[in-house]
């Protein structure tokens, strides 16, 4: 059996052990469902069958949740000590990784999933566009494996979840808010580098059911970044731990 | 499967805490670590189960090099370290289910390795619990299980007894004596009556040097030159006694033991033997010499000597 797939599945285990997994689902559901259904701009208000406002709020929960999901993954097993009997068994340090992201990434598939109904709900209402919807959880896909990897590199430099929760949102909102707070407000290269930065900007390409390589491109340097900054934090401290 | 350790060396900032050990454990031998806390011996122990990278130097398990092919020596390496940290909030099936499954054990063969698991370590009621709802003792053996589920070449254990009840110590070191008669086991300990009942040898570590090796009985000849014996002697004066037996040609020394009314212990010189010499002297004046017992030095004497000192 693959050796990620075996740390992936218990680390999913106890998401659902230690009832973080029912928190965050129940949590994630009834802030996007108050506000798809509800309240503000949601559906019924924009009068088009289209979940818009599901992908957009949803582009706010995941950011507030991800860290959440992501601060113990390694975090708790330095604080315990685990961790030098996950890595003295016959395992890579990049199979620790990848199989505690696969864990953190299939949670949030599992969540997003449970939202189908929305989608089957609109889809009766009036005429949606397939694609787009499609597109769109592509994107919550590409967003939130984005910020597990940043989660899972804040939470392999501290053995204090807090620390690694903070870490992550504050690496995670200049992604999520800076950038393009700072892009729109200013001008010439520096604010298209910005902007070209910002997840924003690549996530509502997405959800509006645009697919281009530049995005996809995007995501995978931020997912790549972050898991391969937890390797070196990982073989830098067995070298000097 | 043989262990050798080559001119190890290992430091944090500027101390070093291995200073350049080697040694080498064969198949089939159970060998005690010791020294004082912060010796280097679960430095050592890390680097060997490749926790850690050593600066200098190598360690080989089965000729392979933890540093060229960590992966390959962690398959055959048994592990319970010190802390012996755990996954508290799993039940205790499941986390042996998770470790066979990661050592490697085919998957026909899982159950069983769980269940003589659970049956050899005394898991046997404690299987479904959740593991941080376990006493330490019991908590321990699951430590012990889950290094032992692979059935490994090498068991590595660092102070596995600790944490054990008496009855539990009795039976675990069993447990390491019948597996140390195939496999290799390095177990460190700070209970020297432990490493004596258990090991066939006893590395002794000092300041991360290595400063004794060999038997307990080796161990305590090298640091015992000068034969020591007990003596009691009736019938006579205690001070006369005590002149004639110091003025014996082969005796160092002659102490009149406390709490004995006519008991003495008598230092011979280096490598001389006066217990003849005594016998005769109690013969010449008459004395009755009801006792006489070497004395041997204690394995805690030793451990001091060499410890300290160095």
């Amino acid at each position: 059996m693959n050796k990620t797939w075996i740390i992936a599945k218990r680390e999913l285990r106890s998401f659902f052990d230690s009832l973080m997994a029912y928190v965050i689902i129940i949590l994630f559901l009834g802030f996007s469902g108050f506000f798809t259904w509800l309240f503000g701009s949601d559906i019924f208000m924009v009068g088009q069958a289209s979940l818009q406002s599901f992908f957009g709020i949803s582009f706010w929960t995941l950011f507030f949740f991800i860290p959440a999901i992501t601060m113990g993954l390694l975090a708790d097993e330095l604080k315990s000590g685990t961790i030098e009997l996950l890595i003295t068994k016959p395992v890579s340090d990049w199979q620790i990784i990848a199989g505690k992201f696969l864990a953190a990434f299939l949670l949030i598939c599992i969540t997003l999933l449970l939202t189908l109904p929305y989608y089957v709900t609109v889809a009766n209402i009036g005429k949606i566009d397939h694609s787009a919807v499609l597109m769109g959880y592509l994107g919550l896909l590409f967003m939130s494996a984005s910020y597990l990897s940043i989660g899972l590199f804040t939470s392999s430099i501290t053995n204090n979840q807090i620390i690694a929760f903070l870490a992550a949102l504050f690496i995670g909102i200049f992604f999520q808010l800076i950038f393009g707070l700072v892009s729109s407000s200013s001008g010439g290269w520096f604010a298209n580098l910005l902007g070209n930065l910002s997840m924003a900007t690549h996530y509502e390409s997405m959800a509006r059911g645009v697919i281009d390589s530049k995005d996809i491109i995007y995501f995978l340097s931020i997912i790549f970044a972050g898991l391969l900054g937890t390797e070196l934090v990982m073989s830098k401290r067995r070298g000097s731990n | 499967m043989e262990v050798s350790v080559e001119n190890l060396t290992k430091s944090y900032g500027f101390q070093k805490a291995v200073d350049n050990i080697s040694f080498k454990v064969n198949t089939g031998e159970i060998v005690g670590f010791l020294g004082p806390n912060g010796a280097g011996k679960t430095t050592t122990m890390k680097i060997i189960t490749c926790f850690m990278a050593p600066n200098m130097g190598d360690v080989k398990v089965g000729g392979i090099s933890v540093q060229a092919n960590p992966e390959a020596v962690k398959r055959h390496i048994g592990y319970l370290p010190e802390t012996n940290p755990l996954y508290k909030e799993m039940p205790v099936i499941d986390y042996l289910q998770f470790v066979a499954e990661i050592q490697h054990v085919p998957k026909s063969r899982i159950r069983d390795r769980i269940f003589e698991m659970v049956n050899v370590c005394g898991l046997k009621h404690e299987k479904y619990k959740k593991i941080g709802e376990l006493s330490k003792g019991y908590q321990q053996r699951v430590g012990l299980a889950q290094a032992l589920i692979h059935d490994p070449e090498v068991l590595i254990l660092d102070e596995p007894t600790s944490g054990l009840d008496p009855n539990q110590i009795v039976e675990i070191r069993e447990l390491i004596k019948k597996i140390g008669r195939e496999k290799t086991v390095i177990l460190s300990s700070h209970i020297l009556a432990e490493v004596e009942a258990t090991c066939d040898r006893i590395l002794i570590i000092s300041k991360g040097q290595l400063v004794a090796d060999g038997t307990a009985s080796t161990l305590r000849k090298q640091a015992q030159d000068k034969e020591i014996v007990k003596v009691t002697i009736e019938d006579g004066n205690n001070e006369e006694i005590y002149r004639s037996l110091q003025a014996l040609e082969t005796v160092e020394l002659v102490d009149l033991l406390p709490h004995h009314t006519q008991a003495f212990e008598v230092q011979s010189r280096m490598s001389m033997n006066s217990r003849r010499a005594i016998f005769k002297l109690c013969v010449e004046k008459g004395w009755s010499l009801t006792e006489m017992t070497p004395v041997e030095r204690k394995l805690e004497e030793v451990f001091r000597d060499l410890t300290i000192t160095n």
